[in-house]
């Protein structure tokens, strides 16, 4: 008996479950009592908001694989009943659509505010790159989700995206064999994607659990970067930043809702409407937006073998971005040049987002080149010599001084957006 | 005589042991190792090509009831392939052009098969958009060429499937096939 | 290898033209002029569909469209979106035959459709439409509207958009001359013309007017959930609305007491 847990729950059933199996008094210490950083902008609400969009991707996608058939005579069509014959199965599936819109929305965001705000630097490291598979997981299993359809864009887009494999050399056309399962992309393909497409969503689960874990050993970051000095510097997560998640998840659902209702096809392509046909290409093969930007970097070099390795490259040096920043100071707040530079990176990849949609011809392709040079060149070359020249702004003391000077006013989280919306 | 880890270290005397069991924790472990590789090596190679698959990986195709200055379309891997026999004039006409007149220069010589020489069989995809071109049927347009036309944007070929006007960038592949006889071709 | 390689080559032309940029996809729509955008009875969050013109759409489809082109998705009962009564839905199925599975001899049995039957196709399969149409697959209608960046208005354009070939011009043989079709050569033969249908509501049946009721009608049958979707959107978003203002009123009394 000397390995049970002392609870301290009231109610006798929930306290004899508690005993043996704390998740209780866990949760209560993650989620209820949790020293939170006091002050949070909006910008930490969008971990939350993934968490909650994973959830939605699921649901419904659990529902939807209910009426769907992974076979390419049947697919289109199963999808099409699933809109017109399944009780609010144009619902289910509007938000599943969207849903992975509203993710990598969201997700972007998310990466954004690590960026801005140093939360990759030590000792959150592990935290960062973990955040960094789970993305890459995401791209996979959306990729993979939008060949399901089986519309003209879900078959070239395959074919395309599985023929990248084809560029390494000897390997290479062994690999796409292998993914294909064929010659082309058939049957055999469309079966195995749907399997990987339900199993890689509990996979994010699990890396999403590490995720968490890790931040909950080395803590939250905040908009100052600095360290909690005490607990005049933290709040408990409940109720404070369960219900500031809350304001946040009604407005990202009303955005969700937005496009659900009233323009589910607006961020996806119209050819996805007629019938993947094997003999005869769409005019403009064009990934879905969240890829837009990696497939213009694949787009700006005419090799094709360096295409490739840039575009993977583009997301793997974020594993070892912790170690190519070289600034001692977290919080762009306080980095004067970084603060810059950190929108010269966000304007460069919305560019070549816009060059990704346009055929490679004329400026689009100059762009593309430019915009790809500084994606690489602001982590390779400009963070490292950065972090040595760069001279930050004073730090402020603590957390709490911080927000007693900083306005003073009765809403901390007000106060502190502000430096956001300056930069 | 079980020996526990610290046991062996502590007493030298007991130095022969500590290497046979070594050898016998490296011995278990290469074991696991090739273990799990052959219950990997199943799972991966089930997303190879099955044996259906692969039993249309490679067609026959009869020659025979193909007459001179006509052509068939057969299915290959899900793609269509044109298989055309050329009067000898055509043959004799496709080589005379000059290299430097083609867009993407390749010899008539090299894209058929040497005492084959009326007989061409390509991917009948267009390589501009993957349009299938007309041309195989006696009542298709054939284009200014005398090959084959894409109805879509307007590329014309020549009886070698040489891309002759644009906007196609490079002529019809050849697929991998051999002569089996003379009214027989393997494709595949 | 070669041939595989450039096979995969073909491939990749079209969609990434890595290779060289120059060669890259000649953009297909260029040449062709935007459609002029129309006023919708389905545009906008409030629009719904305009159910006498897509009744009337219906009327050009079963009448002209459906000599050519399937719409396979669609049932007879689906009809029932644009207001047909179950009477009139009937009436309609039982006027087309269908096979109805095996007698007990074991050959394929026909019988009149019912409200569940599928549109009735004019070619058993696209081999036969193709071989039907001089070559040309005319598409099938179900989804044709949303296939289409702005679908309706370019379809409008389409099915109006018919003249003879400007001069200098040349014309494939089969093909005709139409403004907004992309690449401006169609294997469709003008379809529409004047009278050409007799509505029952006396509407005058001229060209633009079919091609805006047939535009409607198969607007409605790419989107039939259409107005269950914004009628939902709209109490969904003013739900939300008040969300988020009582947790935000939540949160500022949570948050009052934190200096």
């Amino acid at each position: 008996m000397a390995g049970m847990h002392k609870s301290e729950i009231a109610n006798p059933v929930l306290n004899w479950i508690d005993s043996r199996l704390p998740v209780i008094t866990m949760m209560q210490k993650e989620y209820g009592v949790f020293p939170t950083p006091k002050n949070f902008n909006y910008f930490w609400n969008f971990g939350a908001l993934a968490m909650v969009n994973l959830v939605i991707m699921i649901l419904t996608g659990i529902f939807l694989a209910m009426n769907y058939q992974p076979n390419t005579e049947l697919a289109f069509d199963s999808v099409q009943r699933i809109m017109r014959d399944v009780n609010y199965g144009w619902l289910i599936r509007y938000v599943h659509q969207n849903g992975a819109s509203m993710f990598f929305i969201v997700t972007y965001i998310h990466i954004f505010r690590g960026l801005y705000y140093g939360s990759y630097k030590t000792p959150r490291e592990l935290l960062w790159m973990l955040g960094v598979v789970i993305f890459l997981l995401m791209m996979a299993t959306a990729f993979l989700g939008y060949v399901l359809p089986w519309g003209q864009m879900s078959y070239w887009g395959a074919t395309v995206i599985t023929n990248l494999f084809s560029a390494f050399p000897w390997i290479g056309p062994k690999i796409v064999t292998l993914l294909w399962g064929g010659f082309s992309v058939d049957n055999p393909t469309l079966n195995r994607f749907f399997s990987l497409h339900y199993l890689l969503p509990f996979v994010i689960v699990g890396v999403v659990f590490l995720h968490v874990a890790a931040l909950h050993i080395v803590g939250s970051n905040n908009p100052l970067g600095i360290d909690v000095k005490g607990p005049q510097d933290t709040l408990p997560f409940h109720p404070y930043y369960t219900v500031k998640d809350s304001v946040g998840m009604c407005v990202y659902l009303m955005v969700f809702a937005a496009f659900v209702f009233f323009a589910p096809n607006y961020l996806g392509d119209p050819v996805n409407f007629i019938p993947a046909n094997p003999l005869q290409t769409p005019a403009h093969i064009v990934p879905e937006w969240y890829f837009l930007p990696f497939y213009a970097i694949l787009r700006s070099v005419p090799d094709k073998l360096l295409g490739v390795c840039l575009m993977f490259g583009s997301i793997l040096l974020l594993f070892i971005l912790p170690w190519l920043d070289t600034s001692p100071v977290r919080s762009a707040r306080f980095r004067p040049i970084y603060r810059i530079l950190i929108w010269v990176l966000v304007a460069c990849v919305v560019v070549l987002g816009f060059c990704g949609a346009r055929p490679p011809e004329g400026i689009w392709v100059i762009l593309s080149r430019i915009c790809t040079l500084y994606y690489f060149a602001h982590f390779l070359v400009i963070l490292p010599i950065l972090g040595k020249l760069e001279r930050p702004l004073p730090l402020p003391e603590s957390i709490s001084q911080s927000v007693m000077g900083g306005g003073g006013g009765p809403m901390p989280s007000g106060a502190h957006a502000k430096p956001m919306e300056k930069a | 005589m079980a020996h526990s880890p610290a046991n062996g270290h502590a007493h030298p005397g007991h130095s022969a042991d500590v290497t046979k069991r070594d050898l016998l924790q490296l011995i278990a472990g290469a074991g696991a190792a090739i273990g799990a590789g052959a219950i990997a090596w199943p799972l991966i190679d089930s997303m190879n090509p099955a044996k259906d698959v692969l039993a249309l990986s490679s067609i026959d195709v009869d020659l025979k009831p193909v007459v001179a200055g006509q052509g068939i379309t057969v299915v290959w891997q899900g793609k269509p392939i044109f298989v055309r026999h050329r009067t000898p004039e055509e043959t004799k006409d496709v080589r005379a052009t000059k290299l430097g007149d083609l867009l993407d220069p390749e010899t008539d010589q090299a894209r058929v098969k040497a005492g084959h020489d009326d007989w061409v069989v390509l991917v009948g995809i267009c390589t501009h958009l993957g349009c299938v071109p007309l041309g195989n049927k006696p009542s298709d347009p054939r284009g200014d060429y005398g090959g084959w036309f894409c109805p879509c944007h307007g590329s014309a070929y020549d009886v070698s499937g040489r891309v002759r006007r644009g906007p196609a960038p490079t002529n019809l592949p050849v697929p991998p096939y051999a002569f089996e006889s003379d009214t027989k071709i393997k494709i595949g | 290898m070669r041939a595989l390689r450039s096979m995969i080559a073909g491939v990749l032309m079209g969609g990434l033209a890595i290779a060289t940029p120059a060669v890259g996809p000649a953009l297909a729509a260029g040449d062709a002029p935007t459609p002029p955008a129309q006023n919708w009875s389905f545009d906008r969050i409030f629009g719904t569909f305009d159910l006498a013109a897509a009744q009337r759409g219906f009327q050009v489809y079963s009448e002209v469209c459906s000599a050519c082109h399937s719409m396979r998705l669609l049932s007879y009962r689906d009809l029932a979106g644009i207001g047909l009564t179950n009477d009139q839905i009937k009436a309609i199925a039982a006027a087309v035959t269908v096979p109805q599975g095996l007698d007990d001899q074991g050959a394929p049995k026909e019988g009149p459709g019912t409200p569940a039957s599928r549109f009735k196709r004019p070619f058993p399969n696209d081999v036969a439409a193709r071989a039907g149409n001089n070559g040309a697959l005319p598409p099938d209608l179900s989804l044709l509207s949303n296939a289409y960046l702005n679908g309706p208005d370019y379809i409008n354009g389409v099915l109006t958009g018919y003249s003879d070939p400007p001069a200098g011009f040349t014309l494939m043989d089969g093909m005709n001359y139409n403004k907004y079709f992309i690449g401006h050569q169609i294997a469709m033969p003008k379809p529409l013309s004047d009278g050409q249908v007799t509505y029952a509501d006396g509407t005058t049946a001229s060209v633009e007017q079919m091609a805006r009721d047939v535009v409607t009608f198969m607007t409605w049958a790419a989107n039939p959930e259409m107005v269950e979707r914004k009628q939902m959107g709209v109490r969904v978003i003013l739900f939300l609305l008040l969300m988020t203002c009582v947790t935000y009123a939540v949160k500022r009394k949570i948050w009052a007491d934190v200096h």
